[in-house]
């Protein structure tokens, strides 16, 4: 099986049974891999001699498989998603290893995000901050012109590289406070920017961020590691201009909260 | 609907106390530096004292004095209060963390650094700030000395004879380099105050302050030491 430049490499991962289960790191071979196969596709053929050999697959989360869903979820020697930057790990090649290197693979570690088995983490506490603010409420009908409400370019563009956040995690999982302030920032900000965020827009950031607060995220100390580790590269402005809503939110509205 | 998050209580309102306070001590260390850089006049401490005679007496400034203690007090138990909840957000730690790939290694030991200033505080405040104001040791000026007293200038000159304190200040002031060098455009990051034009200005002034305020404060120690302002 092992071709030509083909790598033999030591996995040293972390196995959980569930979350209620302590976990341990397990050692693997995995052997004849391909550089031109991406990170998941190496833990594909470990799983499939896993399986072949009566033992258990070791379990992960994926599903596109071209950086756009946000599910995969690796915490790869040191650094989420990998050595790469702006790449998830699926997009991960394993050309990016030496022969013979000795990879760690653990799970997103933050006590918002439990251990569902092995490397695959509960990350609905995402969707709850979602459902706390994270859209606009519209009336359902006929749909409306085109360019019906005219947006500034830039603000456009502002709102669009906010709204490039696919929700991986990866924020949380770099910061050394388990913050998911870059998260926040940037579901709060693709719609503060835009027209259509307008109406909610005071209620959406104090209720996100009460969500984050409850969920048992750490608080932002500015490191910069999410922005740096972000497989989409979103800017930590949109963690100043969270800030900002933040502060407005509170001396603006004329509710008392 | 309504939402239960103070100041005191969230996330981000304990993050802006932070930096409202940080920049409120970053102040508070430039009224610092300037009065004791009148050391410099070479004068036999005149000027100086003359200055700390006005710190001493101004009622302003000692109403000042009392805030600053309410704002350093804040500083540390807000950092505390945040580094107690951080911990508790990551309860199982990871295996391997290659930090030097994505931040800064002093943005990451703030709170480190931020222990050793305050020990320096402690130290530094014995040295000068409780003998100004809780015994009869020190007089505001030459003029007003009576009996033993000695000038808060006499009492640097005292002080930075030991070379061991003349280093332990020194070291200190690297350490207040680095937490600044975080600290400055943290603050301004926290408090929401980022703009693409003027950031860039922000950062460029926060490394200015961060190198040229601590490299002032330890030129001191360093200056009466070797006898070169005496």
């Amino acid at each position: 099986m092992s071709g030509h430049g083909n790598m033999n490499l030591t996995l040293k991962v972390w196995k959980q049974k569930n979350k209620d289960t302590k976990g341990k790191f397990e050692t693997y071979q995995a052997k004849g891999i391909s550089p031109d196969m991406s990170f998941l596709e190496m833990f594909d053929v470990v799983n499939e001699q896993l399986i072949s050999g009566n033992q258990e697959p070791i379990a992960f989360d994926h599903d596109c498989r071209e950086g756009i869903c946000g599910a995969c979820s690796m915490y790869i020697n040191g650094r989420p998603h990998g050595p790469k930057g702006g790449v998830t790990t699926c997009q991960l090649h394993m050309r990016s290893f030496k022969d013979g290197d000795t990879i760690v693979v653990e799970p997103w570690r933050s006590a918002a995000f439990p251990v569902i088995k092995d490397l695959a983490v509960d990350r609905s506490s995402f969707d709850r901050i979602i459902s706390a603010g994270g859209f606009v409420s519209v009336n359902t009908g006929n749909s409306k012109d085109a360019n019906n409400i005219l947006i500034n370019k830039d603000d456009a563009d502002e709102a669009f590289n906010a709204a490039a956040c696919i929700g991986c995690g990866a924020c949380v999982a770099a910061c050394k406070n388990s913050s998911a302030m870059l998260f926040v920032s940037a579901k709060v900000s693709q719609l503060a920017l835009l027209p259509q965020g307008q109406i909610e827009r005071y209620d959406r950031v104090l209720n996100m961020v009460k969500q984050m607060d409850e969920e048992g995220f750490g608080n932002c100390t500015n490191t910069g590691a999410c922005e740096a580790e972000c497989p989409k590269s979103i800017s930590l402005e949109n963690i100043a201009r969270l800030n900002r809503e933040y502060s407005a939110a509170k001396l603006m509205q004329d509710k008392v909260n | 609907m309504s939402n239960k998050t103070g100041l005191l209580t969230s996330s981000i309102g304990k993050k802006i106390l932070m930096g409202i306070t940080g920049l409120f001590l970053i102040s508070f260390l430039l009224v610092h530096c300037f009065i004791n850089a009148l050391i410099f006049f070479n004068d036999g401490g005149e000027t100086f004292n003359k200055g700390a005679e006005f710190m001493g007496t101004n009622w302003l400034i000692r109403t000042m004095e009392i805030v600053l203690f309410i704002g350093i007090f804040a500083h540390i138990f807000l950092a505390l209060k945040l580094t107690l909840d951080n911990r508790k957000a990551r309860p199982i730690g990871y295996q391997l963390v290659n930090g030097t790939a994505n931040s800064t290694w002093y943005s990451r030991w703030m709170g480190l650094l931020g222990t050793l200033i305050l020990m320096f505080l402690i130290i530094h405040l014995a040295h000068f700030w409780v003998q100004s104001r809780f015994t009869d040791n020190l007089a505001h000026t030459r003029e007003h000395i009576v009996g033993n007293q000695i000038t808060m200038f006499d009492r640097m000159s005292i002080v930075f004879s030991e070379l061991w304190i003349v280093v332990l200040y020194c070291l200190s002031m690297v350490s207040l380099a680095y937490h600044l060098l975080h600290g400055f455009q943290s603050a301004f990051q926290s408090l929401g105050l980022n703009h693409k034009k003027y950031s860039p200005l922000i950062k460029t002034t926060g490394v200015a302050f961060s190198i040229l305020i601590p490299l002032i404060f330890a030129s001191m120690p360093l200056v009466m030491h070797f006898g070169i302002i005496k």
